[in-house]
């Protein structure tokens, strides 16, 4: 064995373990590289602001009159749920992100730096938080361009804002889970289309429920798009609050209790 | 003598397949060892176990005299790792993807940006070094991944496939710079499937098919391990090539191959020579060319495995029609 050893015996032994403050660290320069890419690539801010955008003007003024009476009532009942929308679709970023890396390579080359094991995942949903941060403000930002007014204040703002973010850092799972078990970036956003289309307009976030099919409405209202809705619409307009946060954040615990372990086990066997 | 690497019956199996079933290696600190041997052998598959992103079934291996299982940690503070399946950031410039290894590792904003500039300079990407890693061309993107493997200034260095895809000019810059870092003490761990590569760069071999290790030693060593000699032999006529396959195979008791219209068969007797030339000639085929030669690795590799390196489907075609 001692024929083994190359270390040169002048270097001093490099360090057994890593901190959880060098983890936080390393998570910090991972997220600096997800989101330094959008200076390359402006693209993707655009991507992340155009859709949004065109969503709310689009369904604020093609439906809003024939749905609503009018298209500043629409904009109120619609704004919060289109949030929702946005964020969730917005997940798929994360697993399309890590899926790409996987495949190219560049997921290997970070594991084999001495870095912490969960840094890489950490970085990415860090970045993609702030990626999300940033689409729930441009929408807030131009419906209330459009006449859209917040009835709780900055605090039903910052509740609405912690609430949907919690919600997406957990839905998020779903969206890396399925970033590694398929073989390609593209299949990750054909999931999101497939399952996040069908999911978010079968909610009450574009048409009130009791305007649905009675078969339908059953379904609507055990959506968790439409208990996310109704909370945001609570915090950032007006109704009930309590009762649709609490079970946000259900949703939320659970979508993660399921999903982050599924997840993080199917990366252990992918790499 | 230390050794940079060992490894000890590796195993590592991916369902049904068995992708290395025992491999051992001992390489010397501060050389070349090439790997050698064809897609599917399990190159790649060792590779990532000796740098701590796989875990093997079964077997030990230890890195700069740590195990890769119990310390990988240790382990990744001494090597770096590039090729194909460990690659640089497409999005990033070259600039960034070298700023991100280097922060990383722990170097401040300031050494980052140093180590960084110093790298692209001694890979002549100083021009491009603000450009998006996608703009880049091949040689210029193997480059860059090699470099990104430099940033930690490792001792050992895993190089899987370098230079795949790589036009000759890009390919004997890539090896000029792997020279230049063994001759600065860096143990170089190099897969390929380019017997020409492996004799070029790397003083010890290793040719491995199916998970095993089938042969090692120096690329002279091998050569001489299958009798060292191969048989040529052109007939002026194309039409007489079963003869000649069939002469050649009778003599030398091996499987001929045929190259174009050249017969090559490897010899471990040349006392072959004046057997073939009269046989030969009792069968009236009239030779343009009948030589014996030293073996290339692709001979070597071709008498070790019963296959080539490198399929050829054209030559394939033609040993069938002629079987």
């Amino acid at each position: 064995m001692t024929a083994a050893t190359a270390t040169p015996a002048t270097l001093p032994a490099p360090a057994r373990r890593l901190g959880v403050v060098a983890g936080l660290r390393h998570t910090a320069t991972l997220s600096w590289r997800s989101l330094v890419q959008i200076k390359h690539n402006p693209m993707e801010l655009l991507d992340l602001s155009i859709q949004p955008v065109m969503f709310v003007l689009l369904f604020t003024y093609v439906f809003g009159t024939a749905i609503a009476g009018s298209s500043g009532d629409y904009l109120r009942f619609m704004l919060p749920g289109i949030m929702v929308q946005n964020a969730l679709f917005a997940t798929m970023t994360t697993g399309f992100g890590l899926n790409q890396d996987l495949t190219r390579g560049v997921f290997d080359r970070l594991r084999a730096l001495p870095i912490a094991r969960w840094a890489p995942l950490a970085g990415r949903i860090l970045a993609d938080t702030v990626k999300q941060a940033w689409s729930i403000a441009l929408l807030l930002a131009v419906g209330m361009i459009l006449g859209f007014r917040v009835g709780n204040g900055l605090l039903g703002v910052l509740a609405a804002f912690a609430l949907l973010l919690a919600f997406t850092l957990a839905a998020s799972w779903i969206s890396v889970l399925v970033g590694v078990l398929v073989n390609e970036p593209e299949k990750v956003q054909i999931f999101g289309f497939m399952v996040i289309f069908p999911l978010t307009f079968t909610s009450n976030i574009f048409v009130p429920t009791e305007r649905m099919p009675g078969w339908l409405q059953h379904w609507v209202e055990i959506n968790p798009v439409t208990i996310v809705a109704d909370a945001l619409r609570g915090l950032l307009v007006t109704g009930p609050v309590a009762g649709p946060v609490a079970q946000t954040l259900l949703w939320a615990v659970g979508l993660a209790a399921v999903f982050a372990p599924l997840a993080v086990r199917a990366l252990r066997r992918r790499v | 003598m230390t050794y940079a690497i060992r490894a000890e019956g590796l195993v590592r199996r991916f369902g049904e397949t068995t992708a290395l079933a025992g491999v051992d290696l001992a390489v010397p600190t501060g050389t070349v060892f090439g790997l050698l041997g064809p897609n599917g052998a399990g190159k790649t598959t060792t590779v990532r176990v000796l740098a701590t992103l796989l875990a093997a079934d079964e077997g030990h291996a230890t890195v700069g005299g740590y195990d890769v299982r119990r310390d990988p940690h240790r382990v990744r503070q001494l090597i770096g790792l590039t090729g194909q399946y460990a690659s640089v950031d497409e999005a990033l410039t070259g600039t960034e993807n070298l700023l991100l290894i280097g922060r990383l590792l722990g170097l401040s904003r300031a050494q980052a940006r140093a180590r960084a500039a110093e790298l692209l300079a001694d890979f002549q990407l100083t021009d491009a070094a603000g450009r998006a890693a996608k703009t880049f061309s091949g040689g210029m993107r193997r480059r860059l991944d090699l470099a990104a493997s430099l940033v930690g200034r490792p001792q050992v260095l895993f190089l899987d496939e370098p230079t795949t895809g790589l036009d000759p000019r890009s390919r004997n810059e890539l090896w000029d710079i792997v020279r230049t870092l063994v001759a600065d003490g860096v143990t170089v761990l190099l897969t390929t499937q380019y017997l020409e590569e492996a004799d070029q760069l790397a003083s010890e071999i290793a040719v491995v098919d199916h998970g095993r290790v089938i042969a090692q030693g120096t690329p002279e060593e091998l050569k001489a391990k299958t009798g060292g000699q191969v048989l040529t032999v052109r007939p002026t006529d194309p039409a007489d090539l079963p003869t000649v396959l069939a002469v050649a195979g009778e003599v030398a008791r091996a499987t001929p191959e045929v190259v174009q219209t050249t017969v090559t068969v490897p010899v471990n007797d040349p006392d072959v020579l004046p057997t073939v030339v009269r046989r030969l000639d009792a069968a009236g085929v009239p030779v343009a060319e009948l030589a014996l030669r030293g073996a290339s690795l692709d001979e070597v590799f071709l008498s070790l495995t019963g296959h080539r390196a490198e399929q050829d489907a054209d030559t394939d075609a033609m040993e069938e029609s002629l079987a």
